[in-house]
């Protein structure tokens, strides 16, 4: 890999995939870190917080958990909540598997298992930059926020007994954050053409986003609001 | 360092039902050809996927009401002009993180 002749910057190696992922690594620490500090205040121990995150590894359903047992909620509610947060996760690797194909079945399987909206949002930005993906550059990406993910977790669990309030510290935003900055890259790469079209499908996704969260979680309104919005746009694209 | 048993079944079953809408996308679509209307409809997810992701962020949904998260909405303003200007994601999470460390602490 690192006699590799190809320009470094451009090549889909597992280097260059831990390359990519070092700019979303400050929203990863940011709210680890804060589920940290959010797991030790619900009075999980950091071996279960450790647990949840290399085991679940998805923010927003770790915290639901944290609040859910909190309250004494019961297992099926509990288990309930993190199927339908993650759902969407479905529609992030249906978007980039057949992208995948020509890799092992193995190598699918673990380009999968650590899928996340970040590492979603950096490969289709790589792919509308660079046409492919590869599964070693999948790896280097998700395994490297994997890392840091778990790490910055433990750091928050252990943090977690002197601070209790991660809000206070704006830690919490780091998610919104991300996903506009994601958002940007995006858009960045929607040719002149698209322009109106990407647009409306914008302006359609936050009406659909509003009314379906009066009528359902907003967990699955994300998931409606997509499938429908998307669909709106193979209608409107000619 | 202490396990729960509940704690742990908990920690089992949610890491099994997210690991199957995450992997099965990969298993199904191995030996299909998916038609361009299809291939077409997924082109929109990413941009569709984020602008929800980021608008859930700006919501705030209680048993019966569901109400916008004004700090949230002001700080990123700020912060898309950041995400627009620099193209920088690490640029713009810790701004944004800053700013809003900045309203609740001194706002």
């Amino acid at each position: 890999m690192l006699t590799d002749s190809v320009g470094r910057s451009d090549s889909l190696t597992f280097v260059q995939g831990f390359r990519d992922c070092v700019p979303t690594l400050f929203g990863y620490i940011s709210v680890g870190i804060a589920f940290g500090i959010v797991g030790t205040a619900s009075h999980l121990s950091i071996l279960e917080i450790t647990l949840l995150s290399a085991s679940v590894y998805a923010g927003a359903a770790q915290f639901a958990i944290c609040a859910l047992l909190l309250a004494g909620s019961p297992l099926s509610a509990i288990v309930f909540s993190a199927f339908i947060i993650n759902l969407r996760n479905f529609l992030l690797s249906a978007a980039l598997a057949p992208h995948f194909t020509k890799e092992s079945f193995l190598h699918n399987i673990g380009v999968g298992i650590l899928m996340t909206d970040e590492s979603f949002g950096v490969a289709a930005t790589k792919l509308k930059q660079f046409g492919s993906l590869s599964a070693h550059w999948m790896h280097g990406l998700n395994l490297t926020a994997y890392l840091f993910w778990n790490l910055s977790c433990i750091v928050g669990a252990v943090s977690g007994q002197w601070i209790s309030d991660p809000e206070a510290w704006g830690l919490d935003f780091a998610l919104p954050a991300m996903f506009l900055g994601l958002l940007f890259l995006q858009l960045e790469h929607v040719p002149t053409a698209k322009w109106k079209l990407y647009a409306t499908l914008m302006l359609c996704m936050i009406a659909a986003m509003l009314g379906l969260s009066l009528l359902f979680s907003t967990h699955i309104a994300v998931i409606l609001a997509t499938v429908i919005v998307a669909s709106v746009g193979v209608v409107l694209d000619k | 360092m202490s396990m729960n048993s509940t704690v742990l079944t908990v920690i089992a079953l949610s890491a099994l039902v997210t690991v199957i809408p995450r992997i099965l996308p990969f298993i199904l679509v191995r030996n299909l050809r998916l038609p361009d209307a299809v291939m077409k409809w997924l082109s929109f997810v990413p941009v569709c996927i984020l602008t929800a992701l980021v608008i859930e962020n700006m919501l705030i949904q209680e048993e019966s009401s569901l109400t916008i998260d004004w700090p949230v909405l002001l700080i990123l303003l700020p912060t898309a002009i950041i995400a627009y200007k620099f193209r920088s994601l690490s640029m713009t999470v810790v701004t944004g993180v800053l700013l809003m460390a900045i309203y609740r602490n001194i706002l």
